[in-house]
C-alpha cells in the first residue's frame, strides 16, 4: 500500500497521526523548555550574590512581584508543557502504538485536540506574566495570596484557565492511552507481556484521570471565589484556605509521580538495550510502578506538615510515604541487577540513563529525610526541598526526556545524533546540574527559605569597597573567594573571609553550576539541528536490539512508514 | 587522595552542628555552612540528633548504591567474545532488597514518630505569645501581660550597623525578647495571606492561617539573639519579614517588660517566675488556679 502524503497544514495542523502528534509534543516540549530554562538562567543570575542587582523597580527598589511571577512561570511551563508534554505526549504518543502493535491511538481526532488545547493553555499562561502584575502565587497556587485579596487583577484568572485547559488535555490524552493499551495490544501481547513502558504509561494514565479532575475542581472553586463571591477557601465567608491545600496535593502529590513513571519505563529499555539483558525482575518492576501510583494518592498530606494538621495526621502521613521508598528501591535495584552480567555499552542514551539512577537514588534519599514530620519542621519551604524536587524531577524526569530522544531520534527521524556531542552535552548537564543543586541542600539545612529574590549575606558592595560592582567583578571576586575557600579545606588551613555570614558561598557555585548547564541547552539545540540536517541514515534496528528483548518499535523502518503495521505482527 | 582528604574535611565542617551540646545556639547561617544550625532549643537539638541519624544512612544508601552502579559499569562493559547473561529472575535476591528497605524505614520510623510526639506535646507553658503575619511584618502579643503588643518591621538597608550584631534582612525595628529557659507556648496566625513562622535555631516553623489559630512551643536555653524568615510565599515582601527573637535571663526579661509599660494580666498562663533555670527544673508548675486557666 502506497504510503499516504498529506500536505504540509494538514499534516502538521490537522494531524490525527499519533507519530506526527508526538512530534508536535515533543518540538512544543523542547520550546517551553528552552523558555522555562530561561526564566531559570535569570532567577539564578539574580541569586548568584546578595542584593537585588536584576530584578529591580524602575527606582531601583527590589522587585519582589516579578520575582514571584518569575517562580511562577518557571514550575508551571516546567510542570504542565515540559515534561508531561515530552514524557507522555511525545514518547507515549511515538511509542505506545508501535510498542503494542497498533496502527494509530485509539482515539485519533481526540489526540488531535489533547495536543491543540496544550498550545492556547501555554499562551494563556506567557500571557498572564504581562497582565496587571502577573500571577505570583508559586505553582501551588495557594489562597488567600491567590485570591483577589492577594491578586486583585485578571492575571491569576488567566493561570486558573491555562491550568483548565492544560488539565483537560492531559485527561483526554489519558483517556486516550488507557482505551489505546486496553484494546489495541496486538494479539498475543497479554498485560504481563507488556514492554515496561507500557505499564508505565497506564498507570500514569490512571493517575492523571483521577487526580487532574480533583485540580479542576479545586481551581474552579477559586475561580468563583475570585470572580463570584462564593467563599470556598475565604475564612471570612465560613471556608477554609487549607481546604485548598488538601485539593491541590491530592493532584499534586500524584503528579510528581505522573513526571516520573514515563521515565521509570524509558529507563528500563534503555538500560536492557544497552546492557543486552532482558530487564531484571519485569513483574516486580510493573508493580512496583502500579504501587507507586497507588501510594502516591495516599501521601499528600506530607506537602503540609507544617500547616498544624493533628500529630496522629502526621504520624499516618509520615509511615505511608517512607512505604514509597520500598518500591522506589526495588526498581533502582532492579536496574542495576539488569546491568548485572550484561554486555554494557555506553552510548549516550545509556550515560543518561546511568547518570538518572544516581540522581535519582540522591534525590530518592533526601525524600526519605524530608518524609519524617519531625525533621521536616526545619525543612519545610527551604532549599533542601528545592534540592530534593529538583534531583527527581530536573535530574530525573529531564534526564530521561533526553535519554529518550537520543534513544529514539534515530526512529523517530530516520537520521543520528552526533555520538560525540550527545556525551559532552551528557557530561556538561550532568556536572551542571550537580554543581547547581547539591549545594542547595546545605543552603536548606542551613536554614534559607524558598521563594525568595534576596538572602541574608553581606553586600559584596560593602565586602569589596566599591559601589555597585559589575556582574564580572562580582564574579571574579567570589570565584577567588570560592577558590580560597576550597583550598583552606583541602590542605586543612584556615582562610579569613571578608565575608563571613550568610548564605553567598553556596549560592554562587549553585548559580555558576546553573551557567553550565544553560550552555549545555545551547549545545543541545546545535544536537538537534546537526542530527536533522547532518545526521548519518538509522537503520530499522540501529541498537542490534537482540531478538529475545526486543520491542516492536525496532522491527518497523526508521523512521516508520506513515501508517505502520498493515500486517498486523503477532506475540509469541 | 586529595580528594578524599577534600571530603573529610567537608565532613569535619559539618561537625558543630552534630556536637551539638557544647556550642551556643546559632543565630544565622556561617559562610559556607554544610549542616542544620545549631540548637538553641531542646526541640532543635532531637532534631539534630535526629538528622544525623538520617544523615549516616543516606549516605551510606547513596554510597552502595553507587559503588555497585560503578561496579557493573566496570566489571560488566562490553569486551569481545563475552556472550551477555540472561537471567532475568533471582527469588531471594528480590526478597532481599524488599525486606532490607523495609527494617531500614523501620529503623528511622521509630525516632521519627518519638521526634514528632515530643514536638507536639506542648510543655505546660510558661509564657504565651501570640504572632500574627501580615503583609510584610510580623505582630506579637504578649497574652499574659496587658499593654505588651507591638509590630516588628524589617531594619532597612542603611539602619544596619553589623557592629551592633546587627543583619541585613534578618534584624528587625523591634526584637522579640523572650526568657531563657521557659517554655513559652507560640500561637500563629495570618491577618491577610498565607505566611509561617519560622525560628531555625529553635526548631520551629507554623504555618499562619488566616481564620486558624496554630500552636507550638519552644524553649530557648542559650540566651542570643535568633533570626527567622517568612517561610510560605506571601507575596512582593515575602523575603522581607524576618523574625528576630531576643532570648535574655529572666531578670532581664522583667525589666524589659516593665520599660514596655506591660502590667501582668490576672488569668496569666506565667505559673512560676523563676529567677534561674535551676529553681524552675526543682519547682515546676505550683499554681493550682493557673493550670486551670481556661484561656489555654
Amino acid at each position: 500500500m502506497a504510503d499516504q502524503q498529506p500536505g504540509f497544514f494538514t499534516r502538521w495542523f490537522c494531524s490525527t497521526n499519533h507519530k506526527d502528534i508526538g512530534t508536535l509534543y515533543i518540538l512544543f516540549s523542547i520550546f517551553a523548555g528552552i523558555l522555562g530554562g530561561a526564566f531559570s538562567m535569570y532567577m539564578r543570575l539574580e541569586l548568584q550574590d546578595p542584593g537585588v542587582q536584576f530584578m529591580t523597580n524602575e527606582d531601583g527598589s527590589p522587585n519582589g512581584q516579578m520575582w514571584n511571577v518569575f517562580i511562577t512561570a518557571h514550575g508551571l511551563i516546567m510542570v504542565f508543557f515540559v515534561v508531561m508534554p515530552g514524557l507522555i505526549g511525545g514518547f507515549g504518543n511515538w511509542f505506545v502504538p508501535l510498542m503494542i502493535g497498533a496502527p494509530d491511538m485509539a482515539f485519533p481526532r481526540l489526540n488531535n485536540i489533547s495536543f491543540w488545547l496544550l498550545v492556547p493553555a501555554f499562551l494563556l499562561l506567557c500571557g498572564s506574566v504581562f497582565v496587571d502584575v502577573g500571577a505570583g502565587t508559586g505553582w501551588t497556587i495557594y489562597p488567600p495570596l491567590s485570591d483577589t485579596l492577594g491578586h486583585p487583577g485578571m492575571s491569576v484568572d488567566m493561570a486558573i484557565f491555562a491550568l483548565h485547559l492544560a488539565g483537560a488535555s492531559s485527561i483526554l490524552g489519558a483517556a486516550n492511552f488507557i482505551t489505546t493499551i486496553f484494546n489495541m495490544r496486538a494479539p498475543g501481547m497479554t498485560l504481563h507481556k507488556m514492554p515496561l513502558f507500557i505499564w508505565a504509561m497506564l498507570v500514569t494514565s490512571f493517575l492523571l484521570v483521577l487526580a487532574v479532575p480533583v485540580l479542576g475542581g479545586a481551581i474552579t472553586m477559586l475561580l468563583t471565589d475570585r470572580n463570584f463571591g462564593t467563599s470556598f477557601f475565604n475564612p471570612e465567608g465560613g471556608g477554609d484556605p487549607l481546604l485548598f491545600q488538601h485539593l491541590f496535593w491530592f493532584f499534586g502529590h500524584p503528579e510528581v509521580y505522573i513526571m516520573i513513571l514515563p521515565a521509570f519505563g524509558i529507563v528500563s529499555h534503555i538500560i536492557s538495550t544497552f546492557s543486552r539483558k532482558p530487564i531484571f525482575g519485569y513483574l516486580g518492576m510493573a508493580y512496583a510502578m502500579v504501587a507507586i501510583g497507588f501510594v502516591g494518592f495516599i501521601v499528600w498530606a506530607h506537602h503540609m506538615y507544617t500547616t498544624g494538621l493533628s500529630v496522629n495526621t502526621l504520624a499516618y502521613f509520615t509511615a505511608a510515604t517512607l512505604i514509597i521508598a520500598v518500591p522506589t528501591g526495588i526498581k533502582i535495584f532492579s536496574w542495576i541487577a539488569t546491568m548485572w552480567g550484561g554486555s554494557i555499552e555506553f552510548k549516550t542514551p545509556m550515560l543518561w540513563a546511568i547518570g538518572f539512577i544516581f540522581l535519582f537514588t540522591v534525590g530518592g534519599v533526601t525524600g526519605v529525610v524530608l518524609a519524617n514530620a519531625g525533621m521536616d519542621v526545619v525543612l519545610h519551604d527551604t532549599y533542601y526541598v528545592v534540592a530534593h524536587f529538583h534531583y527527581v524531577l530536573s535530574l530525573g524526569a529531564v534526564f530521561i526526556l533526553f535519554a529518550g530522544w537520543y534513544y529514539w531520534i534515530g526512529k523517530m527521524t530516520g537520521r543520528m545524533y552526533p555520538e560525540f556531542l550527545g556525551k559532552v552535552h551528557f557530561w556538561m548537564t550532568f556536572i551542571g546540574v550537580n554543581l547547581t543543586f547539591f549545594p542547595q541542600h546545605f543552603l536548606g539545612l542551613a536554614g534559607m527559605p524558598r521563594r525568595y529574590i534576596d538572602y541574608p549575606a553581606p553586600l559584596l558592595s560593602d565586602v569589596m569597597g566599591i559601589d555597585n560592582p559589575t556582574w564580572w567583578q562580582r564574579t571574579e571576586y567570589m570565584g577567588r573567594e570560592t577558590w580560597m575557600q576550597f583550598h583552606a579545606w583541602m590542605t586543612g588551613e584556615t582562610y579569613e573571609s571578608a565575608i563571613t555570614w550568610g548564605y553567598h558561598g553556596w549560592n554562587f557555585i549553585s548559580s555558576m553550576g546553573a551557567y553550565l548547564a544553560g550552555g549545555s541547552v545551547i549545545l543541545f539545540i546545535v544536537i538537534v539541528f546537526w542530527t536533522l540536517f547532518f545526521g548519518r541514515k538509522a537503520s530499522d534496528n540501529y541498537w542490534n536490539v537482540p531478538k529475545n528483548i526486543m520491542t516492536l518499535e525496532w522491527t518497523v523502518s526508521s523512521p516508520p512508514p506513515f501508517h505502520q503495521f498493515d500486517i498486523q505482527p503477532k506475540v509469541k | 587522595m586529595k580528594f578524599f582528604a577534600f571530603l573529610v574535611s567537608l565532613m569535619v565542617t559539618s561537625l558543630p552542628a552534630m556536637a551539638s551540646d557544647v556550642v551556643k545556639g546559632q543565630s544565622y547561617a556561617d559562610s559556607w555552612q554544610l549542616n542544620l544550625m545549631s540548637p538553641a532549643s531542646p526541640m532543635k537539638a532531637e532534631i539534630v540528633d535526629f538528622h544525623n541519624l538520617l544523615l549516616v544512612i543516606i549516605t551510606a544508601i547513596v554510597i552502595i548504591v553507587t559503588a555497585l552502579l560503578i561496579y557493573a559499569c566496570i566489571k560488566f562493559r562490553r569486551k569481545k567474545d563475552v556472550e551477555p547473561a540472561s537471567f532475568a529472575h533471582n527469588t531471594l535476591i528480590e526478597i532481599i532488597w524488599t525486606i532490607v528497605p523495609v527494617i531500614i524505614l523501620i529503623i528511622i520510623a521509630i525516632p521519627s514518630f518519638k521526634l514528632l510526639y515530643f514536638e507536639d506535646r506542648i510543655p505546660e507553658p510558661e509564657l504565651t505569645i501570640k504572632t500574627t503575619g501580615y503583609q510584610w511584618y510580623w505582630g506579637y502579643e504578649y497574652m499574659d501581660y496587658d499593654g505588651l503588643e507591638f509590630l516588628a518591621y524589617p531594619l532597612a538597608e542603611d539602619q544596619i550597623d553589623e557592629s551592633k550584631g546587627q543583619r541585613r534582612l534578618l534584624s528587625t525595628d523591634a526584637p522579640v525578647v523572650v526568657p531563657v529557659g521557659t517554655n513559652i507556648q507560640l500561637l500563629v496566625t495570618a491577618a491577610d495571606v498565607l505566611h509561617a513562622f519560622a525560628l531555625p535555631a529553635a526548631g520551629v516553623k507554623k504555618d499562619a492561617i488566616p481564620g486558624r489559630l496554630n500552636e507550638t512551643w519552644m524553649r530557648i536555653d542559650k540566651p542570643g539573639t535568633y533570626y527567622g524568615q517568612c517561610s510560605e510565599i506571601c507575596g512582593t515582601g515575602h523575603a522581607y519579614m524576618p523574625i528576630e527573637i531576643k532570648a535574655v535571663p529572666r531578670a532581664e526579661f522583667d525589666a524589659w517588660v516593665r520599660q514596655q509599660g506591660g502590667t501582668l494580666k490576672e488569668n496569666n498562663s506565667i505559673t512560676t517566675i523563676p529567677d534561674s533555670a535551676a529553681n524552675k527544673q526543682a519547682n515546676p508548675k505550683v499554681d493550682v488556679d493557673n493550670i486551670a486557666n481556661p484561656g489555654r
